[in-house]
């Protein structure tokens, strides 16, 4: 059962918000209203008696004015240019949090405005440099074989063009953090995050303080999803600047519209793919050329356009194949990292093609993909071979099976003549890598602990996270098992960077796989000390582990074990050229949709959903399916609804009203299955979950949409008003083929 | 506007509280009473996570000005159960996997409450229907459909012995 469970469903689980400390100021910033601009002056209107705030600029920050992530380009706080609405520049603190809507509004910003580019067509052609001399934040070219080579011997070449929209995390719990301050203890921020030592490690150059003087502590948080991956190093940033100047603690928690319009979101893309197939199905290469829109600052950008490059092949088998990748600035708010991290765009991509390649062959969706599937011993698009175990054909005939798609596939096609109501299946095949791309973990070295108080309760120390998805009970259950003893007598310490170990960011669908194997390296190692120690046997009830931990500690003033992170053997990753083991491992999946689209209206509507993964070995049930669950509404939402409407680089809708999500009435029946094949190097055999079931659902709709109106769609959100343009352009559109 | 007192009973409790009668009911419940178990998830009646009962009704505290609760019977999520006796709707949250990341619970578990006391065995479309006006991001509503199942299925056999 979920650890912090009673505390959620009892209302005392204590989120930031939640938290008030004696003599607490609060926050609030004033950003930017353009796109871009040089700052000329900031006046504050008299009407204000600016006396009772607290206010912070630029010029108060001790050490580097920026948010450290990757390039280290994002500024704290706009000193003399701003590069995005909403960009921070002002900050202002005041004990009653009434007074300060007023005051930000009496901060006027004059600006000497430059130009802007708003889009990724704007970007490319360099409308304005806006980041370094050519807008491009980062670039990978990524190649196998030779796919200058294939074009002669082609029966078919199919090509599409393929685009994604923003997308808003929408945590039900908006962003927050507390600071407080003090000689003796340093600085230390409460917040609402995924990543404590993120946090830690912009905050000490920030505020150019030792590293023992900062202290970051997560408390329950409501929702991430990536959202809090690099924004609450921004926040938490803030906050720490006012109790500097304040000498007294301050919270910052923003509402929702500045939450929507100021913090990061899913990177917008377009994909364009260039393929070559034989007569009877069989790819022969690919080129794909693809484009992230980073927004103003370079934040995540390389990691995101990493993974959307390397997953952009799908799960297929390319013989050639060349990805030319970019992530180019625009002036909005930078975007960032997002459930999937970049492979939701690029399978969107490679799965609605496939259904058009497909039909320019002659073939079946599902017999093209079948032909084409990464089987083992056969390579990725990076070079790394597919292991025993993995079987797409029989995850693809399951998910068909469970989804009646054979028979609905015709019956639909046939009966949506006479229908305004019209019907439609569609299936999308992926995989998803877990864990850190590349030589990530390696870099990383992450290492989890655990110990034992003098009453002998058991805890595991992780900079792990829990946000909803589980973390808390799957590390527990993990020491548990390796312990031998009773989940109950396992806690999680505190995520305090002061007193965990850096098993690194909570991202990246890593923490049951790669943490997970950490807490069982150091649970084994606890058992082991105590074997040793002669204070355990063979075999022991829990009271009898308990009883020797207690004794340990009692003898040795403390018993605390660690796991460190080692790498599986013969791993090889080539930063350069893109060759080698990208993934420790990779989770595998075929999803069904089965949609209606009303031709009255033009709403789709997804009837049924069929989910059928293999992520290694379940370790909960009831959370596993909760993720894959959760993962596909929110992937509904990206299909069909969650539309972000941006006016010059600043989010229009930026209220729940607005911005439409999955409701439950809009959910279909989610049926998940899965196929458990245990991963040799991940904890008990688990592999990645979390991120993957965001990847498929919304080609798998789009697919199904255009079965049933015979239409190419080709980019999400699909909203009716897409819909209805496109039934009235033309009935339906002819795949441009080449030399057939 | 000067403060008004304004008397209600929460949690079977008459509380008295000075504020300005504009003031929401939600920040009055947080921040004069120390209720924190309600949320604010986008103060504009959209999400539900600050739902609550008025007089046996489920609304948006949110959306509603303290001087409108004046006389009214409130329960809030510390209203049902705690940690050691759940209520059995917390109960069937907690077993089927209802709660995820927590923010959207208390305002999910008001309106479970909520349909159940108006329908002890609702349909799964009545659910659906039920729970429409509480936005959940972590679970995909499943977990949460089954959870109200289970809580129906334990109040219709505690209701049998």
């Amino acid at each position: 059962m979920r650890k912090e469970g009673a505390a959620k469903v009892c209302g005392t689980a204590r989120y930031i918000d939640d938290i008030t400390l004696p003599g607490m100021l609060h926050g609030a910033t004033v950003r930017s209203s353009i796109a871009r601009g040089r700052i000329k002056k900031i006046t504050f209107d008299p009407a204000i008696p600016w006396g009772e705030f607290t206010i912070v600029t630029a010029a108060d920050i001790p050490g580097a004015n920026c948010i450290a992530l990757i390039q280290n380009d994002w500024p704290c706080l706009a000193a003399e240019v701003v590069n995005h609405p909403e960009e921070p520049i002002v900050l202002l603190a005041h004990a009653d949090k009434h007074r300060l809507a007023e005051a930000v509004a009496a901060v006027r910003v004059e600006y000497e405005p430059l130009p802007s580019v708003h889009s990724i067509a704007e970007s490319e052609r360099k409308d304005a440099a806006v980041w370094g001399e050519d807008n491009v934040l980062k670039s990978y070219l990524m190649e196998k074989g030779d796919v200058d080579a294939v074009w002669a011997g082609a029966d078919f070449i199919v090509e599409g063009e393929y685009e994604t929209g923003a997308q808003e995390h929408l945590y039900i719990e908006n962003n927050g953090v507390i600071a407080e301050y003090s000689d003796a203890a340093g600085l230390t921020i409460y917040g609402s995050m995924q990543c404590p030592f993120y946090v830690h490690k912009s905050l000490v150059k920030l505020m150019a303080l030792p590293e023992d003087k900062v202290r970051v502590v997560q408390v329950e948080t409501g929702g991430a999803f990536g959202g809090k991956e690099d924004y609450p190093s921004m926040i938490a940033a803030h906050a720490a600047l006012l109790v500097r100047k304040a000498g007294r603690p301050v919270k910052i928690v923003y509402d929702r519209a500045e939450d929507m319009a100021a913090t990061t979101k899913r990177h917008p893309s377009r994909t364009r793919h260039r393929t070559a197939v034989t007569k009877d199905g069989k790819l022969l290469g690919a080129e794909i050329d693809l484009v992230l829109d980073g927004g103003a600052y370079s934040t995540l950008s390389s990691t995101v356009l990493s993974r959307a490059t390397i997953h952009a092949g799908g799960c297929y088998f390319w013989p050639n194949l060349r990805v030319r990748s970019r992530a180019l600035a625009t002036n909005s708010p930078p975007h960032g990292a997002f459930r999937g991290f970049g492979a939701p765009q690029s399978l969107f991509a490679i799965e609605r093609h496939m259904d058009r390649v497909a039909a320019a062959v002659g073939l079946a969706p599902e017999e093209l993909r079948r032909r084409n599937f990464l089987r083992p011993g056969l390579t990725t698009s990076t070079g790394q071979v597919i292991p025993e175990g993995v079987d797409l054909e029989h995850l693809l005939a399951r998910a068909m099976e469970l989804s009646g798609y054979k028979e609905k596939r015709q019956r639909f096609a046939r009966e949506n003549e006479r229908r305004a109501l019209k019907k439609g299946i569609g299936l999308a095949a992926f995989l998803h890598g877990a864990g850190f791309t590349g030589s990530g973990e390696r870099r990383m070295g992450s290492v989890a602990a655990m110990d034992a108080t003098a009453d002998g309760m058991l805890r595991v120390l992780v900079s792990s996270t829990e946000f909803g998805q589980g973390t808390n009970t799957i590390l527990c259950q993990i020491a548990a098992e390796t312990l031998g003893v009773d989940y109950g007598v396992v806690q999680m310490g505190p995520a305090d960077t002061s007193v965990v170990p850096n098993s690194g960011p909570t991202v990246a669908s890593r923490t049951a796989m790669v943490v997970g194997r950490l807490v069982e390296s150091a649970a084994k190692e606890m058992r082991h000390v105590l074997t040793e120690a002669g204070l355990i046997g063979e075999q022991y009830s829990t009271e009898e582990f308990q009883r020797a931990a207690s004794m340990y500690v009692g003898k040795h003033g403390q018993l605390r074990t660690e796991g460190h992170y080692e790498a599986p053997p013969n791993v090889f990753w080539d930063d350069e050229l893109y060759r080698g083991e990208a993934y420790g491992a990779y989770a595998w999946a075929v999803y069904v949709a089965e949609v209606t689209v009303d031709t009255v209206d033009y709403r789709v509507a997804v009837d049924d959903f069929v989910a059928v993964q293999e992520v290694g070995r379940v370790i909960n049930p009831v959370l596993a399916t909760g993720q894959v669950e959760g993962g596909v509404a929110q992937a509904v939402g990206y299909a069909l609804y969650e539309k972000v409407v941006w006016q010059k680089g600043r989010m229009a809708n930026n209220q729940m009203t607005n911005y439409i999500i999955a409701t439950s009435q809009d959910i279909p029946p989610i049926r998940v299955y899965f196929e458990e094949v245990p991963y040799k190097y991940g904890a008990y055999g688990a592999k990645g979950i979390g991120e993957l079931p965001m990847d498929g659902p919304a080609p798998a709709i789009v697919n199904a949409v255009s079965h049933a109106t015979s239409a190419d769609f080709c980019a999400v959100p699909l909203l009716p008003e897409d819909v209805m343009t496109k039934l009235a352009q033309v009935k339906s559109q002819v795949v441009e083929v080449v030399g057939a | 506007m000067s403060l008004q007192r304004i008397v209600m009973t929460v949690n079977g409790v008459e509380r008295t509280v000075d504020a300005h009668p504009m003031e929401r009911l939600l920040d009055v419940l947080r921040e004069k009473l120390g209720l924190t178990g309600t949320k604010e998830g986008c103060g504009e009646g959209e999400c539900g996570a600050c739902s609550v009962l008025m007089d046996g009704s489920l609304v948006n505290s949110c959306l509603i000005p303290v001087a409108q609760a004046a006389h009214a019977q409130i329960v809030t999520i510390e209203g049902l159960g705690s940690p050691e006796k759940l209520d059995p709707v917390q109960e069937a949250f907690l077993h089927c996997g209802g709660s995820q990341c927590g923010m959207c619970t208390p305002g999910m578990i008001m309106a479970a409450k909520c349909l159940l006391m108006h329908n002890v065995k609702p349909s799964r479309e009545e659910i659906r229907e039920g729970l429409g006006g509480n936005l959940c991001r972590c679970t995909g509503y499943m977990r949460i459909f089954e959870a109200v199942e289970a809580a129906a299925r334990k109040q219709e056999s505690e209701a049998a012995r």
